[in-house]
């Protein structure tokens, strides 16, 4: 009986002993197994900001401009609000779409002239007396001056309301009284600074394709340098020996306009002549004026023959420009481009969207029958780099936009480029820049969100933080009016945000169906698995069995 | 009498009306006509050949991607802005009859092959990986420029996909395989960082529909030779060569691609009847939805050519040749150094000369033998 006892005892010792043991067996699987496998099969993903990246997908723009209005001595309207100098704000918020608007505000500081700068404004041209002026300011980036001058004075010509010199400054009439004199000044700034119309194309990604003009295609997107290419084309060097003098001619002219736009990106400037390069249309011969003429509708075919030999696949990751003149062949010349309505184009020159442009150099005839062949050619750079630069400046989409009536502006001259088209490039770029990290970085932190098996390495993370502050600080610096320091961290945070986005090692290569998941980790965990949950399955069990027991024999 | 006349000249009025409202009409088509170049938004094209399969007998994937291939360059897209991932292995096949040659008719007609070719990915390096890549942008930096794809917001891309596939896959070198979803997925990641304005797909192989099922961004129209659950035949064998040359929907296609030349105006519908059930034995199949422009007004040279837009330039820069530079910069330091010449690497005109001395010497060496021999037979 005793010894009955005793071995049931053992054995109950014996198997709570088991039931103890299956329980830790279960409980170290548990607590210690799982997360362990959980941890080493983990993908490593480093810490990205990604509530601060959400915050950036609604754009908010605020652009302040710095304004000083200057009143020469007889200009004032009468109805001034309060006595010189004070300051004034001018305000207007454009709502483009619900996660896009800007709110621009107009600084203006107004103030009588000082004695240098009543001199200036008393030379005999409009010209020195911008050249004057621009001497006795200190115009930061994006900042302007705004001269206002009696309306009987005799600077500007007649039937002129406002000159915009080739710096930052403009000659605005008094005008009839202090409402006419408001309207001309907000015109005038809004030419010299950005419209709502600019700044919507620079943020033609966000916005839908049916509200862009053909103006938002045409120029290049911001990128961090330029390549440009001059080629010479000569499809018949027995006829034609041509000589350029383009290392002079790009030193003098196009030079001083890069140099300007040295701030915006990296330039480089390559030339090359191209022998036996013919165009791939066949021009027509026209009776009337006997010469040939391509016309407009054959001209996008002109372009792809040529393409292919210019080497623009040799050359840099950047986005390339290339400026063709073309010299026609003897049995082709003269050759004049035909517009639309049939008039023959004036530069002789036309432009392709986002690639460059080709103009036509029409050659005289030898003078003497006889003259032997090849006729040595000079080409008039001048004349070349005119149409080049206009190009240039069209690509760049630095467009004169339609002048209104009774604004007089400036051609920049040889420097190509006024300090306002570039503050207005400036501003535009600016925003562009600031949209483009927006949508990259919010696509970014949506792609690593949805494929949990990317690895986000921590130079990945860090660019990623870089990119944020840097466009944090540009939206900081555009709301206070610094254009140059904006510029400078939107540029940053572009390349910050690119370097981030496009690391080859973001990418996720294996989809695995949940079916293929299964079918990996089931003969690894279903052998160990079963054991224990059997055991836990018994143990509930006989628990359960001893809870009923007592009940019953009772 | 009276009532006539003015009902002729109502006539004659009405006439001259209709005929001026015709004139106005046709000058605004034509007016229409050249500015529906600014309609589809683009202004440059790329294209993406891929060939994903490898080994003899798979000629005709190879010849399938090298038609597409001169036809995409016959109109007018440059070897810069296509990107061709063959797997290479059919010109110098030891099995090959004709080396050197791909041909893509029977009777060995046209040769795709050539001299002209530019293949950027070749042989192993056709991979899944290697084609996502190309398609997001995310490349080792190392990559030359004609491994990559530098589109922008305003490009319009073929991609031409050919090999054995199955039901939402597509199988690549025979060792891989890419997914409906991942192809998806990279087209999304494209749309985010706007490396396209509108994407053509086309596939050619067994179930070619179910690739482009999972498409889900904008601006993507799609074909596909064959529909879910059915084969894409190869179209006819060369008993030259001994393998099929074609497969039946590129060979159509490739055929109503002959009529196309960079003017033409031709439309997507079209593109959409090529090759019905009688001929292809498979159903083609297509999908519009994810496209905004209806398929009537996109021409085939939208994608398969190259067609720039162009604009008068109007203005001019007027540039002072008077004036002098100005040194905005100082002169860059010319470190006055000697000229420099290259070394002659290969002397030959010294070899020559030793040579020439050397066999002069041997001349008068054999001639003195000579003497001595002639010499010693006669004393003999």
């Amino acid at each position: 009986m005793a010894a009955a006892a005793a071995a049931a005892a053992a054995d109950e010792a014996e198997k709570a002993r088991g039931r103890r043991a299956a329980l830790s067996f279960a409980a170290i699987a548990v607590v210690l197994g799982l997360p362990l496998w959980w941890k080493t099969t983990e993908t490593y993903r480093a810490a990205l900001p990604y509530a601060d990246i959400a915050a950036l997908g609604e754009l908010s723009f605020q652009l302040a401009v710095p304004v000083a209005v200057v009143f020469a001595p007889g200009s004032q309207p009468r109805d001034l609000p309060r006595l010189l100098p004070f300051r004034d704000t001018e305000e207007k918020e454009t709502l483009l779409n619900s996660r896009t608007s800007i709110a621009s505000r107009y600084e203006m500081v107004c103030r009588s002239t000082t004695a240098q700068e009543e001199a200036a404004l008393g030379a005999a041209t409009v010209q020195e007396a911008d050249a004057a002026l621009h001497q006795l300011q200190d115009a930061s980036l994006g900042s302007l001056s705004l001269y206002v001058i009696p309306e009987t004075s005799l600077l500007l010509p007649q039937g002129i309301g406002v000159y915009v010199g080739k710096h930052r400054s403009a000659l605005v009439r008094a005008g009839q009284g202090l409402a006419a004199l408001r309207a001309r000044l907000q015109q005038v700034m809004q030419i010299m600074s950005f419209t709502t119309s600019s700044i919507t194309a620079a943020l033609s990604d966000r916005m839908p394709a049916s509200q862009l003009g053909p103006d938002a295609r045409r120029h290049f997107k911001s990128s961090l340098g330029y390549e440009i290419t001059f080629s010479l084309l000569n499809p018949d060097p027995k006829s034609h020996a041509v000589h350029w003098d383009i290392e002079g001619a790009v030193s003098r002219y196009v030079q001083p306009f890069l140099d300007k736009l040295s701030f915006l990106a990296n330039f480089s400037v390559d030339s090359q002549i191209l022998y036996y390069a013919v165009l791939g249309v066949t021009p027509r011969f026209d009776k009337e004026s006997s010469s040939f003429l391509l016309s407009a509708h054959s001209l996008p075919h002109v372009i792809n023959p040529v393409e292919a030999r210019l080497g623009s696949s040799a050359a840099s990751l950047y986005p390339v420009l290339n400026f063709l003149l073309y010299v026609p062949e003897r049995s082709h010349s003269p050759l004049y481009i035909q517009d639309k309505d049939g008039a023959l184009v004036g530069t002789n020159a036309f432009h392709s969207p986002r690639w460059g442009g080709i103009m036509v150099y029409n050659v005289e005839g030898p003078a003497a029958p006889q003259a032997s062949l090849p006729l040595r050619v000079d080409v008039d750079m001048v004349r070349v780099m005119e149409v080049f630069l206009a190009q240039l400046r069209l690509l760049f989409g630095v467009s004169r936009e339609v002048q209104p009536p009774e604004v007089l502006l400036e051609s920049p001259g040889n420097e190509g480029l006024a300090d306002w088209e570039l503050d207005r490039l400036l501003w535009a770029r600016t925003v562009e820049n600031v949209a483009t990290v927006s949508t990259t970085l919010t696509s970014l932190a949506q792609l690593l969100d949805k494929i949990g098996n990317i690895v986000i390495k921590d130079d990945v993370a860090s660019e990623v933080y870089r990119a944020v502050a840097a466009v944090q600080s540009a939206m900081a610096e555009l709301a206070v009016g610094h254009l140059h320091s904006a510029f400078q961290a939107s540029k940053e945070a572009v390349t910050s945000s690119e370097r981030a986005f496009f690391d080859p090692s973001l990418l996720h290569l294996l989809y695995f169906p949940d079916d293929q998941k299964f079918a990996i980790y089931i003969p690894l965990f279903l052998p160990m698995a079963v054991p224990i949950l059997l055991s836990l399955a018994k143990i509930f069990r006989e628990a359960k069995q001893r809870k009923k027991e007592p009940t019953k024999t009772d | 009498m009276a009532a006539a006349v003015p009902a002729a000249r109502w006539a004659r009025a009405a006439a001259a009306l209709l005929l001026g409202c015709c004139g106005a009409a046709l000058a605004s088509g034509v007016q229409d006509q050249a500015e529906q170049f600014f309609k589809s938004g683009h202004t440059n094209n790329w294209a993406v050949l891929v060939c994903t399969s490898r080994f003899w007998f798979n000629y005709r994937h190879v010849a399938n991607t090298l038609s597409v291939y001169r036809s995409v360059k016959r109109l007018g897209i440059p070897d810069s802005h296509i990107v061709l991932m063959l797997a290479d292995d059919m010109a110098c096949n030891p099995r090959n009859p004709k080396p050197a040659t791909v041909f893509s008719h029977k009777n060995m007609e046209l040769n795709v092959y050539g001299d002209d070719v530019e293949v950027d990915y070749r042989s192993y390096e056709v991979t899944v990986e290697n084609f996502l890549r190309v398609l997001t942008g995310r490349i080792p930096p190392s990559t030359p420029r004609s491994k990559r794809l530098l589109s922008d917001d305003r490009s319009n891309i073929l991609i031409y996909m050919t090999g054995h596939g199955g039901n939402g896959f597509l199988k690549f070198q025979d060792s891989e395989e890419i997914t409906n979803v991942e192809l998806a997925d990279a087209f999304e990641q494209m749309w985010q960082k706007r490396r396209y304005n509108e994407l053509l797909f086309i596939i050619d192989t067994c179930q070619g529909a179910s690739m482009y099922e999972r498409f889900y961004s904008p601006n993507i129209m799609a074909l596909a030779s064959s529909q879910v659950g059915e084969d894409s035949l190869s179209h006819q064998p060369d008993l030259g060569i001994g393998v099929h040359l074609m497969d039946r929907y590129t060979f159509y296609v490739l055929e109503f691609l002959e009529e196309i030349h960079p003017a033409s105006q031709t439309n997507m519908n079209d593109l959409f009847q090529v090759c019905p059930k009688s001929l292809c034995v498979s159903t083609p199949g297509h999908r519009t939805d994810l496209f905004q422009r209806d398929p009537q007004n996109v021409l085939i040279t939208d994608f398969f050519g190259s067609v720039r837009k162009v604009e008068i330039t109007a203005e001019t820069i007027s540039l002072d040749p008077n004036l002098s530079a100005f040194e905005s910069k100082p002169p860059k330091d010319e470190l006055a150094a000697e000229p420099l010449k290259y070394a002659e690497q290969l002397p030959v005109a010294q070899i020559i000369h030793q040579c020439g001395d050397i066999a002069v010497l041997d001349s008068v060496f054999l001639w003195n033998s000579m003497e001595e021999t002639s010499a010693h037979d006669m004393k003999k």
